[in-house]
């Protein structure tokens, strides 16, 4: 086993260790964790299968395996994005309804005082 | 039959003009109507609220700051579940003189309305904003014209007047941010009449505009996507 590997192995465990810590602790939510858990367990993969890289770009017909890796994570990082931008929406539309609904209430119980 | 409007203030530390806003839209009832000021205090840090209880009116605290857009919803609401016939707003910097409601009114009762908006183009009287601001209104009406078909010479005007059966639209939807021009085109796409009216309005007596220089190109962009993005809401409701 070469150095890089025996790196690459331990980054990806003490990543997939404090994703697991943040669900347990209820930091992470498990519906948001799950992208997370899936990219821990392919860094893990890849670092153990050494010519996977090669051979996945192979399948595919991208010459070099690091234009491979780029091409996909910058596109499964854009998919995210645009997936926490939705998230964030409707906890503002969510918010929004919560404060309304306060204030409402907050006149209606000083009324009946 | 006296009929009942509420007059939705949104006041975001206004407090150099609130009372004087609470005291005007209380002066104007009259046989036809009686005007209840609600305040909607979006999350002030001054002393709005504290001011505005000691007068004649509603306040509603709102526990976070929602923006213009969000503020006046709560109003809407308010009214929509009390029973009020119409809503009218009016901002909180004393802008819109209260007296303008009593024309809105009569005109939205004679020609059977939904919403009637005061203009202070039509005969370009009183405060009539820089000329950087018009070009932006002039700009948005153009856009109304092309998309819609109608003329409203003012649509970034905030004081305007809604029946009944609007309110309870508004109440589904209302736009959080620069709600203006974007609720015209919510407004016109429901099927409502709307109409313009000439009213004079002041300059602001204190208190800072909530749409400054620096931010004006990003209000025009984002007013813009929004219109887009309601228009084809409503205009292709099917598709989506």
């Amino acid at each position: 086993m070469e150095r890089i590997q025996i790196i690459a192995i331990a980054a990806s465990l003490v990543l997939t260790f404090y994703v697991v810590r943040l669900i347990v602790k209820g930091k992470l939510r498990e519906e948001y964790s799950f992208i997370w858990i899936c990219s821990t367990i392919l860094l893990i993969i890849f670092s153990f299968w050494r010519g996977g890289l090669d051979f996945v770009s192979n399948l595919i017909g991208i010459y070099l395996p690091a234009n491979f890796v780029f091409t996909v994570s910058i596109f499964v990082i854009f998919i995210y994005l645009l997936h926490l931008s939705v998230v964030v929406s409707s906890l503002h539309k969510k918010n929004k309804k919560m404060a309304q609904e306060i204030a409402l209430m907050k006149n209606k119980i000083e009324n009946d005082l | 039959m006296i009929q009942k409007i509420a007059a939705i203030i949104p006041a975001f530390n206004e407090e150099y003009n609130i009372v004087s806003v609470i005291r005007a839209v209380n002066s104007i009832s009259n046989k036809d109507f009686e005007i209840i000021p609600i305040v909607i205090n979006d999350c002030s840090t001054d002393g709005t609220s504290f001011l505005a209880r000691k007068e004649k009116c509603i306040v509603l605290d709102l526990p976070v700051n929602l923006g213009i857009g969000g503020a006046v919803q709560t109003g809407y609401i308010y009214a929509y579940h009390n029973n009020y016939d119409y809503a009218v707003q009016i901002d909180g910097d004393g802008q819109h003189p209260a007296e303008e409601v009593v024309k809105l009114f009569y005109e939205l009762k004679r020609n059977d309305l939904d919403v009637v908006i005061g203009s202070r183009f039509i005969l370009k009287e009183g405060f009539q904003s820089t000329f950087l601001r018009r070009m932006g209104i002039r700009y948005f009406t153009i856009l109304n014209k092309f998309l819609l078909g109608i003329r409203i010479t003012d649509c970034t005007s905030g004081l305007r007047l809604i029946n009944k059966k609007t309110l309870s639209l508004v109440c589904q939807y209302y736009p959080d941010e620069y709600p203006e021009p974007e609720s015209i085109v919510f407004f016109k796409l429901n099927n409502l009449r709307i109409k313009e009216v000439a009213v004079t309005m002041v300059a602001r007596s204190g208190g800072v505009s909530s749409i400054r220089f620096l931010s004006s190109f990003y209000y025009m962009v984002k007013v813009s996507l929004a219109i887009f993005y309601t228009y084809l809401r409503l205009k292709f409701k099917k598709i989506f």
